[in-house]
């Protein structure tokens, strides 16, 4: 095989077959064809014990079991969900849950990290030492604490179900969890979401008519505020138009607990707290690296070509700045999604926890470790691949 | 492809132990020198370390008898504490050799999970506990509350289905360990907790102030409740059923630790064959076992009777009636068929 393969790689030399043997090409090709060749050995031998011990072990395998009644309740769901769901079912709850942590996560670590890490650049020395503090305390403790921390801080802190603190807007606080007053949208609803995608898009073109336009004429346009304009604006003349169709369920006290409104239970609360204030500590120093790496000169020579304070952070430090910061932030994204999965601990229904259940119920170990794995690299590798993206789009594009 | 390969070397990391160990449990227990046997974490009165560090409970002693039985020494048997979710693997992969731990017996479990069950030492079924101050006297009035309950067990299915044949609502709050679980109801973040009823008792021990709790009378489910081995392996499965039956045996020709001695020349057959005192009996080593075996067990670790006593019964801190795990002659379920 590595022969023929060396023949038609290198038809020109004609040497002796010792020589073959010295020839570091054909070595290189002779030892990854051999490796290659031990690794689809080693699967297929692993496939083959798997399968031959689930069958005389009497377990049943295979996937079918997804399409059977679940049997159980979750507790938080973004979709319609019942006991008599399927088991597949019950896994979208659960990837849901899991982004939906991760997500919102990400949004509130990215928003607490930026402003930690410039608080240590400050030239105030109180705001510089507290964002220090923060960051050395939170990124050496595990995840794990942090989310016992607040879950048990929620817990314990808050007050009981029937003695409810009273916040603004008819919400309350327990340790049930944040109830908020819910929403409720009457008809041509959809008329205001249609606003909105018309806004967005409406958006979208201007802003690249204004670049085009400032890059021919050098006249800048006010891209952010027409475009907030648009976005928030289209919106609420719509909302106005179609008479204000909204009211509001209010949470009100029950036989046990609060009923009606939205509940943010303390699961949710406890693991988006930790996983966000975790991640921060950690974005905060990459933020940090990221300004500091760009040389003084930069700003020494935007000053002197007479670019003004504020534009200069803006459009010379920043942006060389997000070059440096984008590739390690994007393995703290991976993490913080990752790290969800700590949900167990504290019983918020992720993929992890209802594939726990799932396993327990039906007993088939191998496949749910399959999927948890499965789910975790998907959402990992689109996290990835969005990310670079974003990178080569901010990279630095020579003219 | 992928899959195929993630689920082949989990599979493998799983069940590289069972192919060794499925065989023939008996001569791998023999072996080892001693009997492996998963327990739970901590059920006082089924299986849970005492202030000297002691395995305590009718679990752990229904392990011992098999120590007993095979090696004439309780002390030969060792506990491995497993989460609900982790039990099945645990037996699956040989990890323990018998799973003795309040494991419900139901038809899936013993199909589609490659397990055998068939003797029930404690026949249970699930109910509700609730704080007294909530003013609930029946379960049909929980609408609306928020149920702690462990995940991955019978109760949790349970729950669902009595809440949803009731018309009532709840809203699950799902622990991965039972002490995570009462803990989270003891500090308020659910109005009732839900579990075997034995298990109310014995979590009612552990909590701040045990008398604000009351049981609430429904009992929802059947629990049998029962030892699990791996399917394929008769004979370990043979000892480890007649094990139960000969305590139970015991306990119906009142044969006790105390007085299994004298026993020995009683002039009752079916004592003399239990204990093996009978002319050129075979009855144990057809087991695989000595024909003292069933001596061993009752003179160590106790008949039945004696051991529901010391765990949950009158003389444990839990004092659970003997209801439906009475013997058959006084009105309960607990039956043996004849050793003979």
């Amino acid at each position: 095989m590595a022969g023929m393969a060396l023949n038609s790689d290198t038809p020109t030399t004609s040497k002796k077959a010792s020589s073959l043997i010295n020839d570091p090409k054909a070595r290189g090709i002779f030892y990854q064809v051999l490796t290659l060749a031990l690794l689809v050995l080693f699967v297929w031998t692993v496939t083959q014990n798997t399968i031959h011990n689930l069958q005389k072990a009497n377990i049943a395998s295979g996937f079918g079991f997804l399409n059977g009644r679940a049997g159980f309740d979750i507790g938080q769901s973004m979709i319609a969900y019942n006991s008599d769901s399927t088991y597949g079912r019950a896994l979208i709850v659960g990837i849901l849950n899991t982004l939906q942590v991760a997500v919102i996560g990400i949004i509130t670590a990215s928003i607490l990290g930026f402003l930690i890490g410039i608080a240590r650049l400050s030239r105030n020395w109180l705001i510089a030492k507290l964002a220090e503090i923060y960051v050395e305390v939170f990124r050496n403790i595990p995840p794990l604490l942090v989310i016992f921390f607040w879950y048990k801080g929620v817990i314990s802190a808050l007050p009981q179900a029937r003695e409810s603190l009273e916040l603004p807007f008819s919400s309350y606080l327990n340790n049930r969890g944040l109830f908020l007053p819910k929403p409720v949208f009457g008809d041509g609803i959809s008329l205001v979401l249609l606003a909105l995608a018309v806004g967005i898009i409406a958006t979208v073109i201007m802003a690249r008519w204004a670049k085009r336009r400032q890059m021919r004429t050098g006249q800048p346009f006010h891209t952010v505020l027409v475009g907030l304009a648009l976005i928030l604006g289209l919106p609420i003349l719509a909302f106005l138009a179609i008479g204000a169709p909204l009211s509001f369920d209010y949470p009100v006290a029950g036989r046990f607990n609060l009923t009606g409104g939205t509940v943010v239970a303390p699961e949710f609360m406890s693991l988006y707290l930790a996983l966000s204030f975790y991640t921060a500590a950690f974005i905060a120093e990459i933020v940090r690296a990221g300004i500091r790496a760009v040389p003084k000169g930069q700003t020494e020579a935007a000053n002197a070509l007479g670019v003004r304070g504020a534009d200069v952070t803006r459009l010379i430090v920043l942006p060389q700045a997000l070059r440096i910061i984008i590739p390690p932030l994007t393995s703290q994204y991976l993490n913080l999604t990752k790290n969800s999965s700590l949900a167990v601990a504290v019983g918020f229904a992720d993929v992890m926890a209802v594939g726990g259940t799932m396993l327990n119920q039906t007993g088939q170990a191998v496949e749910i470790v399959a999927i948890w794995v499965v789910i975790y690299l998907s959402i990992s590798v689109t996290t990835a691949v969005f990310m670079n993206w974003f990178n080569a789009r901010m990279a630095l594009v020579e003219r | 492809m992928k899959k195929m390969i993630l689920s082949a070397a989990i599979g493998a990391a799983a069940l590289g132990l069972a192919s060794a160990a499925s065989a023939a449990t008996l001569d791998d227990v023999k072996a080892k020198g001693s009997v492996t046997c998963g327990v739970s974490a901590g059920i006082p009165g089924f299986s849970n370390p005492d202030d000297k560090g002691e395995w305590t409970g009718i679990d752990v002693d229904y392990c011992r008898g098999i120590a007993a039985a095979i090696f004439g020494d309780p002390s030969k048997a060792k506990f491995v504490p497993l989460s609900s979710k982790d039990r099945f693997p645990a037996l699956q992969s040989g990890e323990v050799d018998v799973l003795t731990r309040n494991t419900t017996w139901t038809i899936s479990r013993d199909t589609s999970l490659g397990f055998n069950f068939r003797t029930v030492n404690y026949y249970d079924g699930q109910g509700f506990i609730v704080k007294k101050g909530l003013n609930v006297k029946s379960a049909l009035e929980l609408s609306g509350a928020a149920v702690c309950v462990q995940t991955g067990t019978t109760t949790e299915l349970n729950l669902a289905d009595y809440f949803k044949t009731n018309n009532l609502q709840y809203n699950p709050v799902v622990f991965e360990k039972e002490a995570d679980a009462t803990t989270a109801y003891d500090a308020g973040r659910c109005d009732v907790y839900t579990t075997d009823q034995s298990g109310l008792y014995a979590i009612r021990l552990k909590m701040k102030n045990p008398d604000e709790n009351i049981v609430l009378p429904e009992v929802i489910s059947k629990e049998p409740l029962g030892p699990a081995v791996r399917q394929g392996d008769d004979k370990w499965f043979d000892i480890v059923t007649w094990v139960h039956y000969a305590m139970v045996n015991a306990e119906e020709l009142g044969v006790t630790s105390k007085n299994v001695d004298e026993m020995k020349n009683s002039p009752n057959p079916d004592i003399k064959r239990m204990l093996g005192a009978e002319e050129g009996t075979k009855i144990g080593t057809d087991l695989g076992l000595s024909n003292e075996w069933a001596y061993n067990i009752i003179k160590q670790v106790g008949n039945y009777g004696e051991v529901f006593d010391r765990t949950v019964g009158p003389g444990s801190p839990l004092k659970i009636e003997r209801g439906l795990n009475a013997l058959w002659t006084k009105g309960g379920l607990q039956y043996a068929p004849p050793i003979r």
